[in-house]
């Protein structure tokens, strides 16, 4: 993904003048030399401040480095130079959750869509493979709000067209779960014998809150939520859309109870947080066979 | 007075009256009132009528605490009417005790929290140069305000950059607990930057230092305000 991504942002630059890149030495070898990418050493704070300024003059700031470096460390630069300041941005961050768990605790950033969630204004995006990264970023370029793309190397075997709300990828009448991002191919996989709806989320801010009241009109108020990100993100905007439905919610992420302290695979991390196919089909046979009291 | 009118420095301490009410000298006593009036009066490339002409020149409040001097100063030039001082900070008016470019005509940043403004200022004289604009970016930090180590992430890049579009105005009054050893300019001059120390109430010396030439390379200049 970050391939696609860097290449398109490249491309796009060649024929808008306003698109300008900022990194803090992630990536440098991603992006060919240009007085447009600025590298300002390992100074995230700065990185983001320099975006701010950038789009202060009337430019449009792609600012990128790994997840919890570009969303966690600077968090009250994103707060205050892009939504005080009143002006837009495209944050893209690679790393996800865990993509590199050898790195250990100080490059996961399960809390990244959370915290951007705390912030108003912002749209969302997790692609879910590769090609759905370019039409995301040309978008983005084009647009002048404020964007987080959220990369991963983890993702889907099929791709997807990018489109503003939920995408039903099967429909059945047992129940509904939301799939986001990578967490599409193992929702199919876990789901395969289950008479349920499956929508499939690239952009999840804004929320399909209206996307998710007709899928569940059609089928039954059994939500599943399965997030890649910390676990019940998007609980509340569920919650909300479900708000005079009598409906029973549950949300599977990277759990919030505990600091995993364990290196190994990205497969290891999805095993303990439940989000493997085992994980995700033992989540849902609890609440879609069982839809009285689990 | 209202908007448009020619004003002069002696019509700060009745704009100043407007928010403090009988404290009739508490204007005296702002540190950055000189810096914000010589930059207003005789540096600065901006205008009323010019707040969205990319080509004007930036000033950027980064100290956004105490901002009487700097509200004083935007009505006094015209940006804001004199009389929205007289509400200010009470629910509906433009003026609170840090200022919102949103809400404020001819105010850049919105500040408040310390170490912001000059990493944005990097920012924004990067982007006038990729423009191929000359308007400058001038910013005023406390000395205390670079305790925030954002400052010195900026510091560094500036200089490296050579963006002498720049211009630092560290309002000096000795306020951070911890101090600056060899004084405030060496931490900018060692990064390459120009550097200038004067009085901070010298209005003569403050637009000297304020319009010397720096070529290639960002300038600070340390504005002493220490009481007297």
């Amino acid at each position: 993904m970050r391939e696609v991504f860097a290449s398109t942002v490249q491309e796009v630059m060649a024929d808008d003048p306003r698109v300008a890149v900022v990194i803090a030495e992630i990536s440098r070898d991603a992006f060919r030399p240009s007085p447009r990418v600025v590298n300002v050493g390992i100074r995230e704070q700065l990185m983001v401040g320099v975006g701010s300024g950038l789009a202060l003059t009337g430019m449009r700031p792609v600012v990128h480095s790994y997840a919890p470096f570009l969303v966690e460390r600077p968090y009250e630069q994103i707060k205050l130079d892009f939504g005080h300041q009143d002006v837009g941005g495209v944050f893209v961050s690679i790393g996800g959750s865990y993509d590199d768990p050898v790195w250990g605790r100080t490059h996961q950033s399960p809390g990244d869509v959370a915290l951007f969630d705390s912030m108003p204004g912002w749209r969302v995006q997790v692609p879910g493979h590769p090609d759905e990264v370019e039409p995301m970023v040309r978008a983005a370029l084009a647009a002048d709000d404020r964007r987080y793309l959220r990369l991963s190397l983890r993702q889907n075997e099929n791709a997807f067209p990018v489109v503003e709300g939920f995408t039903a990828v099967r429909r059945g009448s047992g129940g509904v779960v939301v799939a986001v991002g990578p967490m599409l191919d193992p929702v199919l996989a876990a789901t395969a014998d289950l008479d349920v709806t499956v929508l499939y989320a690239t952009t999840i801010r804004p929320f399909d809150g209206a996307g998710l009241r007709a899928a569940v009109a059609a089928s039954r108020a059994d939500v599943l939520l399965v997030e890649p990100y910390l676990e019940g993100t998007s609980a509340h905007l569920a919650s909300e859309a479900l708000s005079d439905v009598p409906h029973r919610l549950r949300s599977l992420g990277v759990r919030r109870d505990a600091e995993l302290r364990a290196y190994g695979t990205a497969d290891d991390h999805d095993a303990a947080h439940d989000l493997d196919v085992l994980g995700i089909a033992a989540a849902a046979r609890r609440l879609f066979t069982h839809p009285v009291a689990a | 007075m209202r908007v448009g009118e020619k004003t002069g420095f002696a019509d700060i301490p009745a704009l100043f009256e407007r928010m403090t009410g009988d404290e009739k000298h508490e204007w005296a006593a702002a540190s950055t009132l000189h810096v914000l009036w010589v930059l207003y009066d005789r540096v600065l490339d901006v205008s009323p009528d010019r707040v969205d002409d990319p080509d004007r020149d930036r000033f950027l409040l980064s100290k956004g605490h105490g901002p009487m001097a700097y509200y004083a100063v935007l009505a006094a030039k015209g940006f804001i009417e004199p009389s929205i001082l007289d509400e200010w900070t009470s629910w509906d008016s433009p003026l609170g005790q840090h200022p919102d470019r949103v809400l404020v005509p001819g105010v850049e940043i919105s500040s408040g929290s310390l170490g912001h403004g000059l990493p944005i200022a990097v920012g924004q004289a990067v982007g006038l140069r990729l423009q191929g604009r000359s308007s400058r970016v001038f910013v005023l930090v406390g000395d205390a305000e670079l305790d925030e180590g954002s400052n010195h992430e900026a510091i560094a890049l500036a200089g490296r950059l050579g963006l002498d579009n720049l211009t630092v105005v560290v309002v000096d009054n000795e306020s951070g607990t911890h101090g600056w050893p060899g004084g405030v300019a060496a931490r900018f001059a060692v990064e390459g930057w120009e550097a200038s120390t004067v009085d901070g109430r010298d209005q003569g010396s403050l637009y000297e230092a304020f319009t010397a030439a720096h070529p290639g390379r960002p300038m600070v200049v340390v504005a002493r305000v220490v009481a007297s």
